[in-house]
């Protein structure tokens, strides 16, 4: 291992003794994945505040003893209650208590109490070629794919280490030779798509490059013009979701794919798949665990976080109240304080929608009635939610999840 | 390429091989060491003390969490004997050794072959350093 000046410093305790502690894990975990020095690091965006147990919260007050505070910018991912109102928690009174105080013990170290995982939309947006400390899938595919910042899939423990110490190991896909894709997934038909058929688009596409793909890079062509931001956050959060995926290039769209030549690096990769309107039918059908015309009892929307402009998008929607079913959106306090001071908020409530913050409808007991099936415009929640939460589960466009709300059962718009 | 300690300490224990990966989030109980993938073809193995045979990782970054908890309860695998290194696990294992002292040894042994024909002996003791890993069946 070659170490820097910096290096050496914080070993010999000059950035304080949690710096020094953090660093030892740091670059035991570099040995581990073969990196040969560390990087310095822009930011980290921490994903330790979700409570697996005790370890949970002995490694972050190991550091709150020792005084640490983190070296760069670090945001930190969703919890396990939502802080701003902890009266939705329906869970266990010391689980939710355990929770919160790994929540804390972040903040006290320096971490932003974001508790979001779509940390990029708002608030510390990095910049292309920055390396990265991240955690989150869904993170970590939007900071490399959509941004052109670096970073591997890193999470629990590792991501805080190297926000205490400012170092990220140097291998994988902070080197540029890494981030070239090995396989083609060729979308066709749908040049002319709307915003509505685009959002549906990206989600199959991003389940059926997770599956066929897995943590091979892939250059997707074919993706309309009309494809937003939002959708390629949703694009990512389901490949993330279905494979192992850190990366992908929507040819044309984003930075490092201005063309197949450049994503690839002129290297022959071969198709791993070909998607028509009928493929991506079929996918999106297979997220369904219920045929249209099911009853539902809930609308969930918002997994990542919903984006200000994904709610420009739901405000005019809102005109279909009263609605059959409550609606939950999951997003970020500081898109909720957005909200709050625009009137946006007061709007939302009148119409029998429930904003979540700091936490996600998937992860943890918010949803009151899960009786029935609950119908979400998120890749990422169908894929989950049957097994975190052992619920039904329908896939729809938002124009879709909106107007089965109104009717209590699966239409679509 | 020979085997690499990815996490170094001292162990022992009967052998499991696992026939899937397992991601330890989702699939794994830290409060009883059992195997709680429905789907995973050894669903209801308990894991605790042995000398876990798996091919790679597989799974959620919270799997490094889960694997340090069942580490500090003593529920979890003597040592992991991977084929492929994983970063996940690796992390799990360093992180109870920091926290609590003790060692879960990780070793990546990069050779189908061996990890089968080492994964079939009934007993195994492991200690596993920088430059020296040492795999001993019962005399």
């Amino acid at each position: 291992m070659e170490l820097s000046e910096t290096d050496r410093e914080i070993i010999n305790g000059d950035h304080g003794r949690a710096a020094a502690d953090a660093l030892q894990l740091v670059l035991k975990f570099a040995e581990a994945v073969g990196a040969p020095r560390l990087l310095p690091c822009a930011s980290a965006h921490v994903d330790g505040c979700l409570y697996h147990g005790q370890a949970s919260l002995d490694f972050v007050e190991r550091f709150v003893a020792l005084e640490g505070r983190v070296k760069v910018p670090t945001t930190l991912n969703v919890g396990s209650v939502d802080l701003i109102h902890p009266e939705l928690f329906v869970g266990d009174s010391a689980l939710g208590a355990a929770g919160k105080r790994l929540m804390e013990a972040h903040v006290e170290l320096g971490c932003t109490p974001s508790f979001t995982c779509a940390p990029y939309q708002t608030l510390l947006r990095p910049r292309f070629g920055d390396q990265l400390a991240w955690a989150e899938s869904n993170a970590i595919v939007f900071a490399n794919s959509v941004i052109g910042a670096r970073t591997n899939r890193y999470g629990d423990f590792i991501d805080l280490a190297c926000a205490l110490t400012g170092r990220v190991p140097d291998y994988g896909l902070h080197r540029s030779e890494n981030r070239r894709a090995k396989a083609i997934v060729e979308i066709h038909g749908f040049d002319e798509a709307g915003p509505d058929q685009a959002g549906g688009l990206a989600v199959a596409a991003g389940l059926f490059t997770g599956k066929h793909c897995g943590d091979a890079i892939a250059a997707i062509t074919g993706l309309p013009r009309s494809t937003s931001e939002d959708d390629l956050k949703a694009l990512g959060a389901a490949a993330a979701s279905s494979g192992s995926v850190a990366m992908f290039h929507a040819v044309g769209l984003t930075p490092e794919a201005p063309d197949l030549e450049t994503a690839t690096g002129g290297m022959d990769v071969p198709v791993a798949g070909r998607l028509g309107p009928l493929e991506v039918a079929e996918i999106l059908s297979s997220l369904s665990t219920v045929k249209d015309d099911a009853a539902l009892t809930t609308v969930a929307l918002g997994t990542p976080h919903f984006s200000l402009t994904e709610f420009d998008r739901l405000m005019p929607m809102l005109d279909l109240a009263p609605f059959a079913v409550p609606i939950y959106v999951n997003t970020g306090r500081h898109e909720w304080e957005r909200l709050c001071a625009d009137g946006r908020a007061a709007i939302l409530e009148k119409a029998g929608v429930t904003v979540v913050v700091d936490t996600c409808t998937y992860v943890t007991a918010i949803i009151r009635d899960l009786s029935g099936a609950v119908m979400t415009n998120s890749g990422k929640w169908a894929y989950y939610a049957p097994g975190n939460l052992g619920v039904d589960v329908a896939f729809g466009t938002l124009a879709d999840t909106l107007h089965s709300a109104k009717a209590g059962r699966v239409v679509r718009a | 390429m020979s085997m690499r300690s990815l996490v170094h300490g001292k162990a022992e224990g009967t052998c499991l091989k696992l026939d899937d990966p397992l991601s330890f989030w989702g699939g794994f109980d830290s409060a009883s060491g059992k195997v709680i993938d429905r789907f995973h073809p050894q669903h209801g193995a308990c894991l605790s003390g042995k000398m876990l045979f798996m091919e790679r990782g597989r799974g959620s970054s919270s799997g490094a969490s889960v694997l340090a908890e069942a580490i500090r309860l003593g529920t979890a695998p003597a040592a992991i004997i991977l084929i492929d290194e994983d970063a996940i696990i690796a992390t799990g294992a360093l992180v109870a050794q920091m926290l609590y002292g003790i060692d879960c040894p990780v070793i990546a042994l990069r050779d189908r072959h061996e990890w089968q024909r080492l994964s079939a002996l009934p007993r195994l003791s492991v200690e596993a350093g920088a430059d020296l890993v040492v795999l001993t069946p019962p005399a």
